[in-house]
């Protein structure tokens, strides 16, 4: 099918005498193949490709996927770099003499066709292997937040207690509670425009969408605090719609829940400082979430 | 095979030497402004469309300034949301669109393929005028007393609404689009009807030159794309004076709504965008390897497929909507990269075992290949949804597809180099355009670089100013110096055509011993383009003509490195 019509040579011998890209590609699949398989495998000896593998189930599989993924395209990328430079310095002009016209050569373009497919069959499959988990839906989170997005800050909610309701805009940076060890399920959505659900050590984001409530869970493995802010262009005070994550041990998460009365309680209660105490923040410099109900 | 007549004599009859400029009536200014020649409007497109580059480059600019401190050095963040929302739009909608499908495509598709012009000449000076009429209109936001629009190149909804964005800027620029739309589309049709109908006898698909075929491809997409776009932005409008709700989820419309039309119409324009560049440098690399392009029937079905699936990934820039079917828009554009990665063997192929001349049209073409390919391989992990979720909205994705336009630029510097003799009869100066391309491929990768580490590192994109973590400053440092070094090869590049204007025509009609049919032709072209034509036997019927005696085409050759500087093959 792909063949000149000007073509004129005899190609009978083509399938013996290979030529020495064809060679060179099909010793790099077999390089890939024992490269990339572990690598996607285990990975954890790797470095991070300026990534962490972040504090929560998912996200560990994220930066091993993400390993996995840096790794196939540096060997992809490095390969045809190569290439492209060897091409351009090998066969430079050396003299007037009218170069062999190759045109075609069937093996090396059926290669160059194959091997990357085979190569986005296996990063697809492991896409998967991946993102099913991610998304999936916990039957029963033992924690729920919900978070409303605004122009420019974030109201975060319980329905394990309706008095808590934190709030807070811009740099006043409210502070979104979750529990270590247990299931959090997120349901997200946004008052006016789009804004972006960013956690960095979560490996995760998502758009905070008006008419759109979205769901998804977290299982976080590790205590810490998180500072993040929104990452979709909101309106004027985009670059100063922060947010902090603050994940705690779950006893501790429950107990504060329980015993809160106000929002300002609970953050108070989940960074430790006394329950009794709450309407003093301790963080004054960036600001008190403001109270509902 | 229907061997070509020659069509000397009756061309010759029709338009002798100089008769032509008589043949178009008035001369001067109002001959511009009433003209029909393809290559008259494909020249104003290439200077207008150059100006707009300069203007977005400007902004951009401004944008590296800003963001040298933490702070923000130069602007508030209102005007900073302006700069970047009109860097973006000036640059994918009055530059590298119009830059390709109305300037070098204009002039250029006609002659390789030997029409005397476009199919619908009047339609083409049509689109002209309405793409020069939205650019000023866009631009005119600045003007307004609430600035131009501040919402991103992407518009979304419903931050794009009358409550959000009340100001007049906002309306010029859904204006703006709504022309340069019907703009783009009339292009589209002329492109399509004239490569379908006006081919010169001889001129099989087949033997089409593959920067015809990628804009034959590119017309196509087009007439798909565009149309979307310019209803989802009647709808826009709308929502904004005529109190509909279609995209106010108050009123019981969808905000998502317009992130599908938008990217239904956004993802085929990446390639809208991109195709045409591939194409020029497709023409460039084989003419200056002296070789055929490699695998030519493999890059046409690879332009054709990337084409038919650009038209089902459009939600993978939709990945954390949370509303969209993540597994079938990932597969789809892991699809879509095997076309684009073939495309790369045939670039690589075509230098294999030629003779590379480092003339700086080819310079800019393999810096074209590096630096697609860094957007290419990027591309590659932003297609996966788990990946795409902790990088989108940062500047990851801000490197990723700034990777890829930069890489547009310097194949776009590729096709200016290259086609310049032609469209004036002069040589742009070599060492400048060295200096210039050497400036420009370091400076993208300088500029680039440092957005890939900092998106890893949470900078959300769009931001005026990042005090949230100062650390920042460091790589935003070397970013804008990588910026402001492509903005010196800009003025490299100005100051060389400039010096041009008035150097001797002494480029001849063939100065690259090229392959197409444009090099037939005396540069500048006369009206309609030829006085005469060569057999078209091939799709290099130039080169056919110039190298009667040059070796045949091969066809599953040996390995080509073992028979050093070739010709051992007889033409037989």
């Amino acid at each position: 099918m792909i063949r000149s019509v000007n073509d004129r040579s005899n190609s009978f011998d083509s399938g013996i005498v290979h030529s020495r890209t064809s060679a060179s590609s099909r010793k790099g699949l077999k390089w890939l193949a024992l490269v990339v398989a572990p690598i996607l495998l285990s990975g954890c000896q790797l470095p991070g490709f300026g990534i962490t593998p972040g504090v929560t189930t998912s996200s560990h599989k994220v930066y091993k996927l993400w390993q996995g993924f840096m790794v196939t395209g540096l060997i992809v990328g490095g390969f045809t770099f190569l290439l492209i430079i060897f091409a351009a310095i090998r066969y430079r002009k050396r003299n007037d003499e009218i170069p062999r016209q190759t045109q075609y050569n069937t093996l090396v373009e059926v290669l160059y066709t194959v091997i990357p497919t085979l190569i986005v069959a296996a990063l697809f499959y492991f896409t998967i292997v991946v993102e099913n988990p991610e998304v999936a839906l916990s039957t029963n989170p033992q924690a729920t937040v919900k978070v409303v997005a605004f122009q420019w800050g974030w109201r975060f909610s319980y329905p394990g207690n309706p008095k808590v309701n934190v709030v807070g805009q811009t740099t006043q940076n409210p502070e979104l509670v979750m529990p270590v060890d247990e299931t959090t399920r997120v349901i997200l959505t946004s008052l006016d425009v789009v804004h972006g659900f960013y956690i960095k050590d979560f490996n995760f984001s998502q758009y905070a969408l008006p008419g759109v409530t979205n769901r998804f869970d977290f299982h976080v493995t590790k205590a810490g605090e998180f500072q993040t802010q929104c990452t979709q262009i909101c309106g004027l005070y985009h670059s100063l719609m922060y947010f902090k994550v603050k994940t705690i041990p779950a006893a501790q998460y429950h107990q504060c829940l329980t015993s809160a009365t106000s929002g300002d309680s609970f953050v108070a209660c989940a960074n430790g400082t006394s329950s009794l105490k709450a309407t003093i923040r301790p963080t004054a410099t960036q600001g008190a979430p403001v109270h509902h109900g | 095979m229907v061997d070509t007549l020659e069509r000397t004599t009756a061309h010759e009859d029709d338009h002798g030497h100089g008769g032509h400029e008589e043949h178009h009536g008035p001369g001067g200014l109002l001959n511009w402004l009433t003209t029909t020649d393809h290559k008259v409007i494909g020249m104003n497109y290439t200077v207008t469309s150059v100006v707009m580059l300069l203007i977005g480059g400007a902004f951009a600019m401004l944008i590296r300034a800003q963001l040298t401190v933490p702070d923000g050095a130069v602007v508030s963040l209102s005007k900073y949301n302006e700069l970047f929302t009109m860097h973006g739009s000036v640059m994918i909608y009055l530059f590298a669109g119009p830059f390709a499908f109305g300037g070098l495509a204009n002039y250029m598709v006609p002659i390789q393929i030997g029409a005397p012009d476009m199919a619908f000449p009047r339609l083409n000076a049509f689109s002209y005028w309405l793409y020069l009429t939205g650019s000023i209109t866009m631009l005119l936001g600045f003007l307004t007393a609430s600035g131009a629009a501040n919402f991103g190149w992407v518009g979304y909804a419903p931050l794009s609404n009358a409550i959000n964005s009340p100001g007049a800027g906002a309306d010029l620029w859904i204006g703006a689009l709504i022309l340069t739309g019907f703009s783009a589309i009339f292009t589209g049709v002329n492109l399509v009807a004239t490569i379908f109908y006006l081919r010169a006898p001889g001129m099989t698909m087949f033997r089409m030159p593959i920067f015809t075929w990628n804009m034959l491809v590119t017309g196509i997409l087009i007439l798909l794309a565009f149309p979307v776009l310019t209803a989802g932005l009647v709808m826009l409008y709308a929502d904004r004076h005529f109190g509909t709700h279609i995209y106010d989820a108050n009123g019981g419309g969808s905000p998502v709504l317009w992130q599908h039309i938008f990217w239904f119409w956004g993802h085929p324009e990446v390639y809208i965008l991109a195709l045409p560049f591939f194409g020029m440098v497709t023409e460039i690399i084989p003419v200056f390897s002296r070789k055929p392009l490699f695998g030519y029937k493999g890059m046409v079905f690879a332009t054709i497929s990337i084409a038919a699936l650009s038209t089902g990934v459009w939600a993978h820039h939709m990945f954390t909507t949370g509303v969209v079917l993540l597994p079938f828009f990932s597969f789809m554009t892991y699809l879509i990269s095997i076309p684009t990665g073939m495309k790369f063997f045939n670039w690589i192929g075509s230098m294999w075992g030629g003779q590379v001349r480092y003339t700086a049209a080819m310079l800019f073409a393999i810096g074209f290949l590096l630096t697609f390919l860094v957007g290419g391989i990027t591309g590659i992990l932003l297609a996966s949804p788990p990946l795409d979720f902790f990088t989108h909205d940062t500047y990851f994705v801000v490197a990723h597809f700034h990777s890829v336009v930069m890489a547009l630029v310097l194949g776009a510097m590729a096709g200016i180099y290259y086609w310049y003799p032609k469209m004036t009869g002069r040589f742009l100066n070599e060492r400048l355009g060295k200096l210039q391309f050497w400036l420009l491929f370091l400076g993208s990768m300088v500029f680039v670089m440092p957005g890939y580490v900092l998106g890893l590192q949470g900078m959300p994109r769009r931001m005026a100013v990042y005090i949230i973590d100062p650390t920042w400053q460091n790589l935003n440092i070397v970013s804008s110096i990588g910026g402001f070094m492509i903005g010196i090869s800009t003025l490299i590049f100005a100051v060389n055509v400039i010096s041009t204007i008035k150097a001797p025509k002494t480029a001849g009609p063939n100065p690259w011993d090229a392959h197409t049919l444009e090099w037939f032709t005396t540069s500048p072209p006369p009206h309609h383009n030829f006085y005469s034509l060569p057999n078209i036997k091939s799709e290099r019927p130039t080169w056919d003509y110039f190298h009667p005696d040059a070796p045949a085409l091969v066809h599953d050759d040996h390995d080509p490195s073992h028979v050093p500087g070739g010709a051992k093959v007889d033409a037989k």
